[in-house]
């Protein structure tokens, strides 16, 4: 009882945090005399938002220092189910490339006979491609040549010899930092005519972020819950005309696979998009970050690039397109090295060669990043040395996350009162919840949202740390919650089993 | 495989559309090229928006995104370090590579602060510690120190999963954030500095534009305007122009030695309250490019001056391990405001600036960094947190970088002794490059050079012949770039000219980086005075 009375406290503190922004902004007393407060900000930075990072995680970090403290707790350790973060959930790097991130970093292991022969002619060929031959040095501003060929090189296989040129690659620090600047080049106008951009519901929150802070319109378009989350065109077309009205619609993203919400579309619906795209003179922004996350059968990865390709001419030359890629997901899960690139199709040569300027004065993304991407693209090939232990790492993660995707999904469904759709692919599951009235009340009482009263209790209760569905977007009235399925799948079947209890903990208090 | 070459860009950057016209063809046939945008729909008989007929009557589709209608503050950007003089300078290697003769066997590239780049070696210990950190399994090599180790260890045990892998906090790693907080009060003699106000970040160049994108608002007159010295490191009027803020030159005193003058300040501020809202005020010390080190008087006065007029202080101090000339020494922001009592201490908002990209490690790549703020607003605060988490986290292997950075090998410790001779040479190499930067271009008539106190980086004022002038401006070219690209095409010498700084009308400089090793700079000063001889002979 008494620690339900402490839950209930803290809750009441955080809708506090939460709300108390607005309240100090109203009085106004506090911050007289400073130059920069909360009244005198930008006013775009304040409506940014990013739930991944959130309040809630903010708790949990708080809480994890409180566990530190000796404080008691119904649960030992938080489980932070919030982020893709594989490292961070225990997946081991892939030893080769560590080896050659090494090996760059401090040459003189090129002497060690430790290493492979492979690692040392990786790392010597981008130690070469370096100034003073040290990844100390800064690159070009559109990254290290070489890395853009084999990046090239790269998607040429990938899209079965669909030709790939270099100077459309732009390296960047994490697929984020693309996103963003092409958000950037993309947003004009004002008033109706200011830069509409259609962005998924839900949605990974980096795009609504982004075109908060920019000052660009949102335009929503809903997947579709009931069929495995799928894009549906008629709904873009909706999307569209209600925006007409308001705003100039420039641009469509899409995230495939999709983040929060597992599915991968099938080449039929990446045509019909593609067809849309021209139709209505829009620039495509393809998010393809999980591209090597593929676990459903029959689901399979199609490049945006490779399927705008196929379909001609018509299309190839003429749909402006931009496609990112990253070195934090897939198999490897390197986040903390900032590693990505994108590739711009029909991009206009005056505004390539402005992006470059652009780019050009946040100088160069981050040089390890950047060799890691290398390795990314150019892993180790069938005749040499490392390819037997690198396709056993690979092969081991990418396995294990289709069984978690299976196993996540199974047991989600046995409880009433959560459906979860096939996670095809990507890193998350997004299940529906259904939430008492009465929970819903309390939560408004508190100044929460529902799914954000319900992910706090379940942090505050178990330890365990989601993300509420109201950070990526839901249709009114349904609630959701993004969970990763990286945990080691041990601990995911705990996870898994905690939440099933505490859902039905949860229901039984409200009904 | 050049789309466009790099005399398209610098005209196109100039606005010359017709140029590009003629060159890639394909995108503006005849007819009026600014009807291509549904912004502003045709004026012609082309059928739907978007569509324009070209030359040969077959419909090509126009472009969503052309030049027209891009966002119109990210074309004011402008960024000359690395503008068409350097994008010359890459063709030119090409070129060279290629077999193509010219006057010069190899392009040195002095346009940027890049010493790995100009063969400065790392600093032994940070790349141990970095290979440990990439590949954990070396931590049972016996050939590595056990320092090397123990920091390893240290910043491993502190990221997720153990892994440089794993995303960090966005503030950045707890326990860096720690180390630099310890450093930043060995530095300033005791002061305190809390590891909650600091922020690590993608080089500094990442801290300064977030902390720029905070302080821009309002509209018209209540603009947010935003004090920066002239001549300035051109990311601060890039990143004014991409924020659409009202940028306000102050202008340094050349004559004296590129000092900060409070009468000159006063008078940038008075005028610039007529049509905006000056909130912030940029200080670059040590000076780039200027290279001038301030007095602890001159940072006291500026103290002040921010007080009166209640600015927000943006101090650049990425130079501070940059010092050279004899009497002068960095003195930061933040130790000054601490001793002037808490009248200061308590109520001047202030944010500072470093990074491992100079210093002795010359670290540019990794692109570490941090910045500390100082009497930030607690909301503020937290509106900055949220907005540095939508980039998730600064590259770990650069924070793990800056860690060493503010906590390298300590005496008695197995890594010190080699550690400080590296450090030593770095620094020691560096003054005398200094001096001899000064010493060589004041002998070239023509040519006048204050010292380089600090910093990487000279910034001479060249005599420009009236008809080479007249010529430049012929071309529409600034007459500073005129000169440098000459000197490129003659030399293979890259410098930045002065006007990608800012300069008093009328002045022409240029900005030569230190870096080259001490044979490679003699030379390079050499083949600058040569050139200068030259250029002012046929022009005069």
């Amino acid at each position: 009882m008494k620690s339900m009375y402490k839950i209930t406290l803290q809750l009441q503190r955080c809708a506090r945090d939460i709300t108390n922004m607005s309240q100090q902004a109203v009085n106004g007393i506090s911050h007289r005399g400073r130059v920069l407060t909360l009244d005198s900000m930008n006013p775009n930075v304040k409506r940014v938002e990013y739930a991944v990072r959130g309040p809630i995680v903010q708790r949990a970090v708080q809480i994890e220092k409180e566990l530190k403290e000796g404080v008691k707790k119904p649960f030992t350790e938080v489980i932070k189910a919030n982020i893709g973060d594989a490292h961070a959930m225990g997946q081991k790097p892939i030893t080769f490339f560590r080896q050659v991130l090494a090996l760059c970093s401090y040459p003189a292991l090129l002497e060690d006979s430790k290493f492979p022969e492979d690692a040392k002619k990786r790392a010597q060929r981008i130690l070469e491609a370096c100034g003073g031959h040290s990844i100390g040095a800064y690159s070009t501003s559109q990254g290290i040549e070489c890395i853009r060929q084999d990046v090239a090189r790269y998607i040429e296989k990938r899209d079965g010899g669909i030709p790939s040129n270099p100077d459309n690659i732009y390296l960047s620090t994490g697929a984020s930092d693309a996103i963003v600047t092409i958000l950037k080049l993309l947003v004009c106008g004002e008033g109706r005519d200011r830069t509409g951009v259609m962005i998924s519901i839900p949605q990974y929150p980096l795009y609504s972020a982004a075109l908060a802070d920019l000052g660009a319109v949102q335009i929503n378009y809903y997947l579709d819950e009931d069929n495995c989350w799928s894009l549906n065109i008629t709904e873009l077309r909706r999307a569209l005309n209600a925006a007409r009205e308001h705003c100039n619609p420039r641009v469509l993203c899409i995230i495939n696979p999709g983040n929060p919400t597992g599915q991968v579309q099938s080449r039929q619906c990446i045509e019909d998009v593609i067809r849309f795209a021209k139709e209505e003179h829009l620039f495509l922004m393809a998010d393809e970050v999980y591209q090597d996350n593929v676990y459903a059968e029959g689901c399979q990865f199609h490049s945006f690039k490779k399927v705008l390709f196929e379909m001609g001419p018509e299309y190839s030359n003429t749909v402006e397109m931009a496609s990112f890629h990253s070195t934090s997901k897939c198999y490897m899960g390197e986040c903390g090295f900032r590693g990505g690139y994108m590739e711009v199709i029909n991009l206009d040569p005056e505004v390539k060669a402005q992006l470059i300027k652009l780019v050009s004065v946040r100088l160069c993304p981050p040089v390890p990043g950047q060799a890691l991407l290398d390795l990314v693209v150019n892993p180790p090939q069938p005749d040499e040395p490392s390819y037997a232990t690198f396709m056993k790492e690979r092969t081991a993660v990418l396995s294990t996350l289709a069984e978690k995707a299976r196993l996540t999904e199974q047991i989600f469904n046995t409880v009433p009162g959560i459906t979860c759709n096939p996670v095809q692919g990507a890193m998350y599951t997004f299940p529906g919840i259904t939430l008492p009235q009465k929970a819903i009340d309390k939560a408004k009482e508190l100044g929460l949202v529902p799914d954000m009263f319900y992910c706090m209790r379940l942090l505050e209760e178990d330890g365990i740390c989601l993300v509420p569905g109201s950070g990526f977007g839901q249709r009114e009235g349904t609630y959701h919650f993004r969970m990763t399925i990286l945990p080691p799948t041990d601990k995911l079947k705990v996870v898994l089993q905690k939440i099933r209890e505490f859902h039905l903990r949860f229901t039984q208090e409200f009904s | 495989m050049q789309v466009l070459s790099s005399r398209n860009v610098r005209l196109l950057s100039r606005g010359r559309n017709e140029v590009l016209a003629g060159r890639s063809g394909t995108q503006r046939h005849g007819g009026d090229p600014r009807t291509r945008s549904l912004t502003c729909p045709p004026m012609s008989s082309s059928s739907s928006p978007g569509r324009k007929m070209s030359e040969n009557g077959i419909m090509s589709r126009a472009k969503v995104l052309t030049i027209d209608t891009m966002n119109p503050t990210v074309k004011k950007v402008e960024y000359a370090v690395r503008g068409p003089i350097v994008q010359r300078a890459v063709e030119l290697e090409r070129e060279l590579s290629e077999g193509m003769k010219k006057p010069f066997a190899e392009v040195i590239k002095a346009n940027i602060g890049d010493a790995h780049a100009m063969g400065q070696q790392p600093i032994t210990f940070f790349r141990q510690v970095l290979a440990l950190c990439s590949y954990p399994e070396l931590l049972s090599d016996s050939t590595f120190p056990e320092d090397a180790k123990s920091r390893a260890c240290r910043i491993l045990q502190s990221c997720g999963g153990n892994s440089m892998g794993a995303y960090s906090a966005s503030q950045g790693i707890d326990s860096v954030r720690q180390d630099v907080a310890r450093y930043i009060e060995r530095r300033d003699g005791g002061v305190a500095c809390d590891p909650d106000n600091i922020y690590l970040t993608t080089g500094a160049s990442d801290g300064i534009v977030t902390m720029l994108k905070l302080l821009v608002c309002g509209e018209g007159t209540t603009r947010t305007g935003v004090m920066i010295p002239i001549p300035q490191y051109p990311l601060y009027s890039a990143a004014l122009a991409e924020l659409g803020a009202v940028q306000i030159d102050y202008f340094l005193n050349e004559e004296k030695c590129w000092s900060l003058d409070i009468t000159e300040l006063q008078r940038a501020v008075n005028e610039a309250r007529q049509y905006c809202n000056p909130r912030a005020l940029c200080i670059i010390n040590p000076g780039n490019p200027t290279g001038q080190v301030q007095s602890r008087q001159c940072i006291e006065d500026v103290i002040r001056f921010a007080a009166k007029e209640r600015l927000f202080l943006m101090a650049d101090e990425v130079y501070q391990d940059n010092v050279y000339a004899e009497g002068c020494q960095f003195h930061s922001f933040k130790k000054v405001l601490f001793e002037m009592g808490p009248e200061y201490a308590e109520t001047v908002e202030l944010a500072s600036f470093h990074s491992t990209s100079k210093c002795y490690m010359g670290e540019c790549g990794f692109r570490g960094g941090y910045m500390e703020i100082i009497n930030m607003d607690d909301e503020v605060k937290d509106q900055l947190t949220k907005l540095l988490s939508v980039r998730l986290c600064p590259p770990v292997p650069g924070q793990a970088l800056m860690d060493l950075v503010v906590n390298p090998p300590q005496p008695g410790e197995p890594s010190y002794g080699s550690f400080i001779k590296e450090r030593t040479a770095t620094l020691s190499a560096l003054a005398e490059k200094a001096k001899l930067t000064e010493q060589v271009l004041n002998t070239v008539q023509g040519i006048s050079c204050n010292p380089v106190q600090g910093a990487m980086y000279s910034f001479p004022r060249i005599t420009i012949p009236e008809k080479a002038v007249k010529e430049a401006t012929e071309k529409g070219q600034q007459p500073d770039m005129f000169y440098c690209m000459k000197m490129l095409e003659e030399t293979g010498i890259c410098l930045v000219p002065g006007s990608g700084f800012g300069q008093k009308d009328g002045t022409y400089h240029f900005r030569m980086t230190i870096l080259p090793p001490t044979d490679k700079l003699k030379i390079l000063l050499n083949k600058v005075k040569e050139f200068h001889q030259r250029f002012t002979q046929q022009y005069s």
